[in-house]
């Protein structure tokens, strides 16, 4: 199977309060709170690192997952996300976009 | 309870600032007649400096950020300023007159997806908005660069204040907002001047306006609803903060200066002496604003539209006492409700709810205050 590849979209707002990511789009103003689990997967979406190396690296490392079940979650989890608008995914690695250079905090 | 408001509760458990209102400049190329704002550069933060402000704002993790003046574009610099925002990933909110937004400003509003632009529009008649802006072809340019805005793409909200130079055309701006697929919003509220002037509340309604306006449907939804008398106060509700002034917002003027909330202008620090961060903690005054719950307040505990009441502590303030009534809030409940407040009582205040004036007869013609 191919790597995906995930990126946060430039077109939202997102700033983490307690731990947890707070998003909103800027296309239709919905607000979205993520998880600690999917906090960790927005902040490593840097468009260059496989999601499958997220979830082994970051998820099963910080949580007490099984790595299959939580592959599954997480690839449903972008889908998600994708649909919504406010993340970009790619079978190819995604450059950073411009004019924003910033990271979230 | 919604997601907004179970976000504003974990901020404020969290002691963090979920939204600053910030002030790029106090100039302006219009000279509205109820502005509550000088229009003098008395030493703007530089590029530079609001650079700075706004990386201390995402590191205290503020979410929502509103860009506005004086009139933001009088700075050349304004874009620049929401790139450097955006890419901090704030919520920008931006407050314009629209008069300088032009077909390269809109694409770039656009491009750095602000959230909203609110554009004040005082009527859909020329004679009236700029009678009002005192800038002759201002509704026309501002219409304009709210077109070229839709155009783009970018959310656009009229705001309509409502005062008695144009009561009678609410309805035109929202018919105005329909056709240009924009939001509507009016209010009522006119603030004092920052310098403690109150003669500009003189253009307000008057509590019998306020009767009128708070029983159009069009406006409030279900008038009995809204208009009905108040409940009886319970436990919780003089335990309850009266709003978000200084517990998940603040205010920052173009000079740095900070404010609980932009109408409500009690000194609580400056960003070009002091971190951000170190004023939002520590600051005496942003402290004593938050300790204050409805049980702190003499009058307004005692008054029956307490767990109703939209009384801003910031206009209570500048009448002489943050801890006191604010009147035109008690003139709201009034003209809402015919239940005179506590305050009311007090002061022996009962005004009319009804106008002698023939109606039509209360749009007037208003010189600017000197």
């Amino acid at each position: 199977m191919s790597p995906l590849y995930i990126a946060r979209s430039v077109a939202v707002a997102a700033r983490s309060l307690d731990g947890e990511m707070m998003i909103m789009s800027a296309k239709d103003s919905t607000l979205f709170t993520l998880n600690p689990v999917g906090t960790v997967i927005w902040q490593s979406a840097d468009g260059q690192t496989p999601l499958a190396e997220i979830v082994e690296q970051k998820i099963c490392a910080q949580f007490t997952v099984d790595p299959e079940e939580a592959t599954r979650d997480a690839e449903c989890f972008v889908n998600d996300l994708a649909n919504h608008g406010i993340l970009l995914i790619s079978g190819e690695p995604i450059s950073p976009a411009k004019p924003l250079n910033g990271g979230p905090r | 309870m919604s997601l907004m408001e179970e976000i504003g509760q974990r901020a404020q458990a969290s002691g963090v600032p979920l939204s600053v209102h910030l002030d790029v400049t106090y100039r302006c190329n219009e000279r509205c007649v109820h502005c509550y704002l000088d229009h003098d550069d008395r030493g703007e933060m530089t590029t530079l400096e609001i650079r700075g402000v706004l990386d201390q704002l995402a590191d205290a993790g503020v979410f929502f950020l509103t860009f506005s003046g004086g009139e933001v574009f009088m700075r050349r610099d304004f874009l620049d300023l929401v790139e450097y925002a955006r890419a901090l990933m704030f919520s920008v909110k931006v407050k314009t007159n629209a008069f300088m937004i032009r077909e390269k400003e809109a694409q770039r509003l656009y491009d750095l997806a602000v959230q909203e632009v609110q554009v004040s529009i005082y009527s859909h008649r020329p004679e009236v908005h700029d009678a009002i802006t005192l800038l002759p072809g201002s509704l026309k340019r501002s219409l304009a660069g709210i077109r070229l805005l839709r155009s783009h793409g970018v959310k656009v909200i009229m705001a309509n204040v409502l005062m008695m130079q144009n009561l009678n055309d609410w309805a035109g701006v929202r018919n105005l907002a329909e056709e240009f697929g924009a939001e509507f919003t009016n209010d009522p509220t006119i603030t004092p001047m920052m310098d403690g002037n109150r003669s500009v509340l003189q253009l307000g309604l008057g509590v019998p306006q306020l009767h009128e306006v708070f029983r159009k449907s069009d406006l409030v939804g279900d008038v009995d609803e809204f208009c009905a008398p108040p409940p009886p106060v319970n436990d919780g509700t003089f335990d309850a903060y009266p709003c978000s002034a200084g517990h998940t917002l603040c205010y920052i003027s173009p000079y740095g200066d900070v404010f609980p909330c932009v109408q409500f202008p009690l000194p609580s620090g400056n960003v070009r002496r002091q971190k951000f961060m170190d004023i939002w903690l520590h600051s005496d005054q942003l402290n004593e604003v938050r300790s204050i719950t409805l049980r702190d307040l003499p009058v307004c505990s005692g008054c029956g539209h307490a767990g109703t009441c939209t009384r801003c502590p910031g206009l209570a303030y500048m009448e002489g006492n943050m801890r006191g009534p604010s009147t035109q809030d008690c003139e709201k409940s009034f003209a809402r409700t015919g239940i005179p407040s506590a305050n009311m009582h007090l002061k022996k205040y009962y005004p009319a709810l009804h106008s002698s004036a023939p109606h039509g007869l209360v749009q007037i013609a208003v010189a600017r205050p000197a």
